[in-house]
């Protein structure tokens, strides 16, 4: 049985193909990137999987079972959680409530989820704000927080939306350390990310993507290489400079 | 038949009018995204203005909108500037604010004509109110039927003002997408402001026009509040073109329902739709709903 | 001292009407436990949970048409319509919050501003069952008001101490969540439609509650009176927002200031100007405090003006911003 897969995903907005025809497998335990240029519809496949957005066609597998269409907070409660690449931190509750209000949907009560909740924050490094309202983080933690939200809902696959951009070069540092870390405990990953260089460094396999389609698949070494993906994306990276 | 036709021209002349008072709320709408709730209360003050033009002035309402226009106009831009802009600035938990203003301000507005009209009804009888001619079997009202000249005119002259000027370029701008309006130089406080100015107006001139054939009383507000959001619902929320086919479709509704099922439901047709649309036509409300 | 504070309070309001024995001091304690109750449920569904409801005395009414009915054309008491006028605004609530909840934001809120004038035409159209404009009166079970204000005090306490266990449990953290961002709570698991369901269904039935308590208490409704989007619904936001959006005493502080505003102009600022006509003989401060006491709707009017501009997370909320003002005490630092 596969563990996660993509099949034939379509999604038109209006006249226009946002994702056209892209299916993938994602192996249990591994860290499986995708990568684009900006618009190239990465965004939109965490959208479909999660349901945020329906698919016009195609479908979305779990450990064999079909989950298209599923309701997004029962995707969640199908152990696959996820990240936004613009934080929704719930702003007006400390960074412990909005741990808390995701180990909720383990946790029988109130206590089971507090305990979840601060288990999951010192895992993911943010214990020490655990009072502090989530608006006043800095961005760097508002990023951690997202992550450590969907982690207290104990996903057995966590999709990680643009994690790394706009942290400063310690705090990429550290955010790498942490993606790795939750890929120890068994979770398995796939990481849509901009930064070249993180994503090369961590992914076990890479999916490129370029206007909705699928451009190449394989390893970092041998999607860097690719033609179609040096023309599409990091040509276009290196021609802005 | 007759009967038919009768009320399918009473429909469609009242439509007109609706029309305008929703173009008003529609431009409000698409602008600062909200409902604004004091918007039949406007109206409400320019059929006073009217009234007071009429029996103190000696003016004919139809040269009164030469008065209700301009004094609503600068009403709405103080409304909009002194209470509804700064509220964007003011850090707060409830989204609804700026709408719950407006609440606010139609009950201001209501209370203070009540204090200086009081509660009773007052009317505009000029020679012309009760006068009406014939095509064939079907009577017009004169007076609705110039209103509803006047009204398409406005309409028209609202169109070409969106589509050919450069204000109006701005205003469409700043409804389409505020963040590239705003990208592009235009200035959307100042925007918002005006828009909420001409929204007045326009209302203004609606209830202008009403004065000679309808009654005034300061709750009267209220319920062109009401027809007003409805009028806009229908016409999917924004668009100015949409506002005119909603007019008419009240007005239509409002007519047949007065005929064909009873006086005493007048007021509960503009709901109807309304909770129809709310079952059947959501997605025509993606505006509002900012998704 | 802060912690005693609720039970001093509950003190003082049990032994209140022991101590203030006339009975129009009484009444206006009545009518504030009532807001208490209906005060606490708004804040659920628009404090917490972010739904802004311009719509209810929609279930106010429902609840004061279920206890009148009870009593007219059942022969019930209808004392046993308290909890009936709860579940019959569920009634209301429940297809209503099912059509609206899958649309966002401001949309909610003007489906409850309908529902409120659909509730009020069905009052008066059905005059069969309802009495139409004439409304229903039934004979009050008590003629003193000491037993009407333990009753209601009961229903306050009950709800201001059900809400906070509420906003202490799960459904607190998924309302509150659900407040702040739909799509991320969504995304941690959270049915959002279901709890703001459970949510609108909590406030409904303190609403209704209320709704039948008002209708044992006063003995008389209408249609104007019970679904008046004035006295009710909007009264309902400003006990909501004056006392504290989305705190548990919010709502307590809401209900005192917000009687006592309604009764300082339906008073004439407490017979400030009957007074000073009486004094001076003045005809036209005669005539100005009969327009002050009409004055109340405009009073609210003005207020809710002034409190979104500047206290738009009311008294409890924004209580920092108070004692910033004042030219004494800590809070000079956050005037700067």
């Amino acid at each position: 049985m596969r563990f996660f897969e993509v099949k034939n995903l379509v999604k038109y907005f209006g006249g226009l193909a946002a994702v056209n025809d892209v299916s993938f497998e994602v192996k249990e335990g591994e860290i499986f990137g995708l990568i684009g240029p900006n618009g190239s519809g990465k965004t939109t496949i965490f959208n479909l999987i999660s349901n945020f957005h329906s698919p016009t066609s195609g479908s979305v597998l779990f450990k064999g079972r079909d989950i298209t269409g599923l309701k997004t907070h029962r995707i969640c409660k199908a152990r696959i959680a996820r990240t936004f690449q613009v934080v929704k931190p719930l702003g007006r509750m400390t960074v412990l409530d909005n741990v808390v209000a995701a180990a909720f949907s383990r946790a029988k009560t109130k206590h089971e989820a507090r305990d979840l909740a601060m288990e999951t924050l010192e895992f993911c490094g943010l214990a020490h704000r655990k009072d502090m309202l989530a608006k006043s983080l800095p961005i760097g933690e508002r990023k951690r927080l997202e992550i450590t939200r969907a982690m207290a809902t104990l996903p057995e696959l966590l999709l990680l939306d643009e994690t790394a951009a706009g942290l400063n070069p310690s705090e990429l540092v550290e955010a790498i350390d942490l993606i790795r870390k939750i890929r120890e405990k068994g979770v398995t990953i796939i990481i849509v990310e901009h930064i070249m260089k993180v994503i090369m460094t961590i992914s076990d396999r890479i999916h490129a993507i370029n206007f909705g389609r699928t451009i190449a698949e394989g390893t970092p070494g041998e999607v860097a290489n690719h033609p179609a993906v040096i023309e599409a994306y990091l040509g276009e990276a290196y021609a802005r400079g | 038949m007759e009967v038919f036709l009768q009320t399918l021209v009473a429909g469609i002349l009242k439509g007109g009018l609706y029309g305008l008072i929703g173009i008003g709320m529609t431009l409000i709408m698409g602008v600062m995204g909200i409902i604004n709730l004091a918007h039949g209360q406007l109206m409400m003050v320019g059929m006073y203005i009217t009234f007071v033009c009429f029996h103190y002035l000696g003016i004919d309402p139809y040269f009164a909108l030469l008065v209700s226009m301009p004094a609503l106009f600068l009403l709405g831009v103080a409304i909009q500037k002194y209470t509804l802009n700064p509220l964007i600035e003011v850090e707060s938990i409830l989204p609804e604010n700026q709408v719950l203003m407006t609440v606010g301000i139609g009950m201001v507005l209501t209370e203070v004509a009540r204090f200086i009209f009081s509660s009773d009804y007052k009317s505009v009888q000029t020679s012309y109110s009760s006068s009406s001619f014939f095509i064939g079997e079907i009577s017009f009202s004169l007076a609705l039927t110039i209103a509803f000249f006047i009204a398409v005119a406005f309409t028209l002259f609202m169109f070409w003002f969106l589509l050919r000027t450069d204000l109006g370029r701005s205003i469409r701008a700043t409804a389409q997408d505020k963040d590239a309006a705003l990208l592009m130089g235009v200035n959307a406080q100042r925007i918002t402001i005006l828009t909420f100015g001409i929204g007045s107006a326009l209302v203004a001139a609606a209830g202008t026009l009403l004065m000679p054939i309808y009654y005034l009383f300061p709750d009267i507000g209220g319920p062109f509040t009401r027809k007003a959001f409805v009028i806009t619902i229908l016409g999917g929320l924004g668009s100015t073109v949409g506002a005119i086919f909603g007019g008419l479709t009240l007005g239509l509704a409002e007519a047949f329902g007065a005929t064909y099922i009873g006086m005493a439901f007048d007021d509960m047709i503009g709901l109807v739709i309304f909770i129809l649309v709310l079952i059947f036509l959501p997605s025509g409300f993606k505006r509002i709903t900012k998704v | 001292m802060k912690r005693f504070a609720p039970f001093l309070l509950l003190v003082i309001l049990i032994l209140f009407p022991l101590l203030v024995r006339d009975d129009y001091h009484q009444h206006l304690m009545i009518l504030v436990l009532m807001w208490v109750v209906i005060g606490a449920g708004w804040n659920v569904i628009a404090g917490y949970t972010g739904q802004v409801s311009f719509g209810d005395a929609a279930f106010f009414g429902t609840g004061a048409y279920t206890a009148g009915l009870f009593a007219t054309k059942l022969s019930i008491s209808p004392w046993w319509a308290m909890a009936a006028g709860g579940v019959a605004a569920m009634a209301v609530a429940f297809p209503f919050g099912w059509i609206c909840f899958r649309l966002r934001g401001a949309y909610f809120a003007l489906a409850t501003l309908a529902l409120n004038e659909v509730m009020r035409h069905i009052a008066t159209i059905w005059e069969d069952l309802t009495g139409g404009m004439v409304g229903i009166l039934i004979i009050q079970t008590f003629v003193s008001k000491v037993p009407y204000y333990y009753i209601a005090l009961a229903l306050a306490v009950a709800a201001v101490i059900g809400v906070q266990a509420v906003m202490g449990s799960k459904w607190g953290y998924y309302f509150v969540s659900i407040r702040e961002d739909q799509d991320a709570a969504e995304s941690l698991g959270i049915d959002t439609h279901l709890y703001k369901m459970i949510s609108l269904n909590i406030a409904a039935f303190l609403t209704g509650m209320a709704g039948s308590l008002y209708m044992n208490y006063m003995g008389f409704i209408d249609p104007e009176v019970v679904f008046s989007l004035h006295d009710i619904s909007i009264m309902a936001i400003l006990v909501g927002i004056v006392g504290g959006v989305g705190t548990v005493y919010g709502p307590v502080v809401g209900a005192f200031i917000m009687v006592a505003v309604h009764e300082f102009f339906r008073t004439g600022f407490f017979g400030f100007f009957k007074g000073l006509a009486a004094l001076t003989g003045s005809q036209a401060i005669t005539t100005l405090a009969k327009y002050v006491m009409q004055a109340h709707v405009l009073g609210f009017g003005i207020l809710v003006v002034v409190v979104i501009l500047v206290l738009p997370n009311g008294i409890v909320g924004d209580w920092k911003k108070i004692t910033g003002w004042l030219p004494l005490g800590g809070g000079r630092r956050s005037a700067a």
